[in-house]
């Protein structure tokens, strides 16, 4: 008996550490590895010779680059300001408040991420360009009104768009979990609901609001797809690599400004471990789930405030909706459906719309499962810190990658046929590369592109469920994965919903890594959309994007429907929402 | 516990089961009984398939897998695999851009059937040519009629025009540093002024004028064509699908004479070439589906007796200004750079 329990503990922790190891070898294959052949392009010319910090220095010295370096930090700065406030305020109300119609908001809460950035493009340039609809006071009827889109104004507005729903994501499961004993003992010492945000809510959720900066900086400082189409003349360092690596194929410069774009990141790495050092978690065995009051006022303002995002980001959806319905814009405002006929245009039709879907799919499926599970064993185990340390560290990498640098990366390492040792004549098969050219490197692809988002909203979660669970079934001598799938998984339910659901639509959308990976025989709707814009087809695009948009709202409501079900049998906690 | 697992295996299954004979689909139908090549292009998704009735055709056995993308796109995904070639050939893709493959050894000169069809400024003069030209395409401005009139603009006849003051922050063209087209321009500029000083200073002059610098070489005849700036500096068939597609578009060839690239073939170079790519590069400019080139383009490299497409100048070989392709391929590097300093960044809105 007694071997026996000593057998268990032990075999324990060796499935722990080989775990920790295993899950490390994935991510370093496909976070690390592969960008290892494009970074070291940045110590060379394009001819493979080696010249130091040569590129590193011509950038430098180029005023122009440096002028978008700073370009660059003044939009992330703005964004990121704009982005976590109204992220937070809405959260907020979905979480704390009684906010009328709550389930609308909910399902309509990241809306704006699921329309592609092209199309997002197009729907600011129909509402605020210079024919816009507001530029020109709708046809002349109101005085008009003009923002100058083209430039730093266009960039905040469309990067807002795309990073606040980030911030959304992060700071709801942060809100989440919260114990509603505080709060009740703060109401028996009679504390003004300030002092109660200032003490409890905020220092709860300090986690989350750190994370979500941290995300909305780096995103809007990475960001190219915007730039790209209503930046202007300003430049930022997004367009700078789009410019050397897609407009002059100089792929040695395009690594080395690459490299600058990861120093805020590894930054912000940085500052977050020195901030976790003093944690606590929130949710304890005993903990009570937070249950919002009915309080008119601010309720209403909640309600006045989600509105008016949501109304500015269904505008936008519209004139999408009303550019893929009209004949000429905006000269010839008649109105057909023909442009639903993708078959007219590009040779493909439906196909690389069904593709996308599959893909999206396969990608929320295995995404999840991989990025919880890799959150899940680095929060919460002691074993192999170190090696911890460096999957978190790596975690938080890819979302400083433009795609477009990882679409290339993924090129050079997974299309190469085998590697060849150092110092012999030996080459040793490279298993990777039998993934090149099938759906399998579009959705590793994706899982690596939008992993830290995840990973970040896993671990969030996994914090604030407190470690006493596991120290318990350790000394009840439970192994590790039962406590896991009773305890973790359905308390974390949400946020594996959340992330399953945030994979999804991001893999609807994107195009920069995609771009350079799809293969032949699947052609993806992103990249059909950029195809048929650039045939000048813009309302067949449009259409194409409504068509994507409406296909990710479809699949929230599963989510909404799936995530209520499954949440009633497992635990209260899960949704507030339901309240 | 027992129900979310059924969940997620239930959904993993579904999505296994929807996907069309899932696992040819997962590795891209290997096993197929059709000799099969990939083709990589940067002609127009919607001109593609009607070139290619002719080749499906003739060639039933033979199935073609296109990957279509922007030409920087492209060149870039061809360099980025050099290692392990995906691609069996290159089919309407900038010359420029095939030079910079050809240099990098990516590319197997191929002479193929009809070659000598081709007139000889559309080809790499080797005998074995590691390019040949399918067609040319010229710069040309896109004038919205109805925003120029707003404004009080008359149309612009040539480059010199578009330094007038009245342009002043009414013209977009294409950022040569991102694009193509907007480096034919810039090219040809230089070497068409009397000399390379004369051609900055005409490039300072046009600057003065310039609303925005786009990162794409059709961008700104789009955004003539929705009226956000009324003059986009771009290139001819653009110009010339825009007018008939509708919109108040006037297509002006420059007087002095356009900027111009030719849109070529390639051979790509890799252990075992497939011999229907081969037979895919000799249709390729073949008189039949030249003529379906001429149907867009006024200038193709095989002669054909397709009347010219509406809106050309009626002597289109007389519109083309002098350009050595070489020398705008040598000397890329060294002009793009001059023109990031003069004009790139310190330009931003204030």
């Amino acid at each position: 008996m007694y071997f026996k329990k000593n057998f268990n503990k032990s075999f324990n922790i060796l499935l722990l550490r080989t775990l920790i190891i295993f899950v490390f070898i994935l991510v370093s294959f496909f976070i690390i590895i592969p960008l290892l052949p494009l970074f070291l392009k940045s110590f060379s010319d394009n001819k493979n010779n080696f010249i130091g910090l040569e590129n590193f220095i011509n950038y430098i010295q180029n005023p122009s680059l440096t002028q978008s370096f700073i370009n660059s930090l003044k939009v992330a700065i703005t964004t990121t300001f704009f982005s976590v406030l109204i992220g937070f305020i809405y959260a907020y109300a979905l979480t704390r408040t009684r906010l009328p119609l709550k389930k609308f908001f909910n399902t309509f809460s990241l809306f704006s991420l699921y329309i592609p950035p092209l199309a997002v493009a197009i729907g600011l340039i129909y509402i605020f360009g210079k024919q816009g609809l507001i530029t020109q006071g709708f046809f002349g009827t109101i005085p008009g009104f003009d923002i100058n889109l083209y430039g730093f104004n266009g960039i905040i507005i469309g990067e807002i768009f795309y990073c606040f729903p980030q911030a959304l994501i992060i700071l709801v499961s942060a809100l989440n979990l919260s114990d509603q004993r505080l709060y009740e003992a703060a109401e028996s010492l009679k504390a003004s609901p300030l002092r109660k945000f200032l003490t409890i809510t905020l220092p709860n959720i300090k986690y989350g609001l750190m994370n979500s900066f941290f995300i909305c900086f780096i995103l809007s400082f990475t960001d190219f797809g915007v730039p790209k189409v209503v930046g202007g003349n300003f430049n930022v360092l997004a367009t700078d690599i789009y410019k050397q690596v897609v407009g002059q194929q100089n792929f040695a410069m395009g690594a080395t400004i690459s490299i600058y774009l990861l120093v805020p990141s590894i930054l912000a790495f940085l500052i977050d471990k020195n901030f976790q050092k003093n944690e606590a978690s929130l949710i304890s065995g005993k903990s009570i789930p937070f249950k919002p009051r009915k309080n008119l006022i601010v309720d209403s303002i909640m309600f006045i405030f989600c509105s008016l995002i949501l109304i500015l980001v269904i505008g936008v959806f519209s004139s999408i909706v009303l550019a893929s319905l009209i004949k000429i814009w905006p000269y010839d405002i008649s109105l057909s459906l023909q442009n639903f006929r993708f078959s007219n245009v590009a040779g493909n039709g439906y196909e690389p719309y069904f593709n996308t879907v599959f893909m999206s799919i396969y990608t929320a499926i295995f995404g999840t499962i991989f990025v919880f599970f890799t959150a899940y064993l680095v929060e919460k185990f002691k074993p192999l810190k170190k090696i911890r340390m460096l999957i978190y560290f790596f975690s938080t990498l890819p979302i400083a990658i433009p795609g477009l640098v990882l679409g290339l990366s993924y090129i050079l390492f997974f299309n190469k046929p085998s590697f060849s040792v150092p110092f012999l004549d030996f080459k040793i098969f490279n298993p990777f590369s039998l993934l090149y050219g099938t759906m399998g490197i579009l959705v590793l692809a994706n899982i690596i592109h939008f992993f830290t988002v995840c990973f970040i909203s896993a671990t969030t979660t996994l914090k604030q469920i407190d470690k006493e669970f596991e120290e318990v079934s350790e000394s009840l001598k439970v192994p590790f994965y039962k406590t896991f799938l009773r305890i973790t998984i359905p308390l974390s339910l949400p946020t594996i919903l959340e992330i399953g659901s945030y994979y999804f639509v991001n893999s609807m959308i994107t195009v920069s890594a995609i771009i350079f990976l799809y293969p032949a025989k699947i052609p993806v709707s992103s990249v059909s959309i950029v195809n048929m814009d650039d045939a000048g087809d813009t309302a067949s695009a449009a259409a194409m994007s409504t068509l994507i948009v409406l296909t990710s709202l479809f699949v929230r409501l599963i989510y909404e429907f799936t995530s209520r079900n499954v949440s009633k049998k497992s635990s209260v906690w899960i949704n507030p929402l339901e309240t | 516990m027992k129900k979310l697992f059924s969940f997620v295996m239930g959904a993993a299954v579904i999505g296994t089961a929807l996907a069309p004979s899932a696992n040819a689909w997962w590795w891209g139908k290997k096993g197929s009984e059709k000799a099969s090549i990939t083709v990589y292009t940067a002609l127009e998704d919607d001109q593609i398939p009607n070139y290619l009735k002719s080749f499906e055709r003739d060639y039933p056995n033979i199935e073609v897998n296109i990957v279509r993308d922007s030409t920087g796109i492209v060149t870039a995904k061809l360099l980025a695999e050099a290692e392990n070639p995906q691609a069996d050939v290159v089919w309407g893709l900038a010359a420029s851009s095939l030079l910079v493959a050809n240099d990098r050894g990516l590319i197997q000169g191929y002479a193929p059937k009809g070659l000598s069809n081709v007139k000889p400024s559309f080809r790499d003069p080797a005998k074995k040519p590691s390019w040949v030209g399918i067609d040319s395409w010229i710069s040309a401005f896109c004038v919205n009629k109805i925003e120029a009139q707003k404004n009080g603009l008359s149309i612009p006849k040539s480059w010199a025009d578009l330094t007038k003051p009245e342009y002043k922050g009414h013209i977009v063209m294409s950022n040569p540093a991102s694009s193509g087209t907007g480096y034919l321009s810039v090219a040809s500029r230089l070497q068409n002024l009397p000399s390379e000083e004369d051609g900055w200073n005409y490039l300072d002059a046009l600057h003065e004028n310039i609303a925005q610098y786009m990162h794409s070489g059709s961008k700104p005849c789009k955004a003539a064509g929705k009226g956000e700036y009324p003059i986009g500096v771009s290139f001819g068939y653009r110009a010339v699908k825009q007018v008939n597609m509708g919109q108040p578009i006037e297509a002006v060839f420059p007087k002095e004479g356009s900027g111009w690239d030719v849109e070529a073939n390639a051979l790509i170079k890799k252990d075992k070439i497939k011999p229907a790519a081969k037979t895919f590069l000799d249709w390729a400019i073949s008189p039949e589906v030249s003529r379906e080139y001429a149907k867009s383009f006024a200038i193709t490299a095989v002669e054909t007796d397709v009347p010219l497409p509406k809106g050309f100048p009626s002597n289109p070989e007389k519109q083309l200004a002098k350009n050595d392709l070489q020398w705008a391929a040598v000397n890329r590097e060294r002009i793009l750079a001059e023109w990031a300093k003069r004009y790139d960044g310190k330009s931003a809105p204030k």
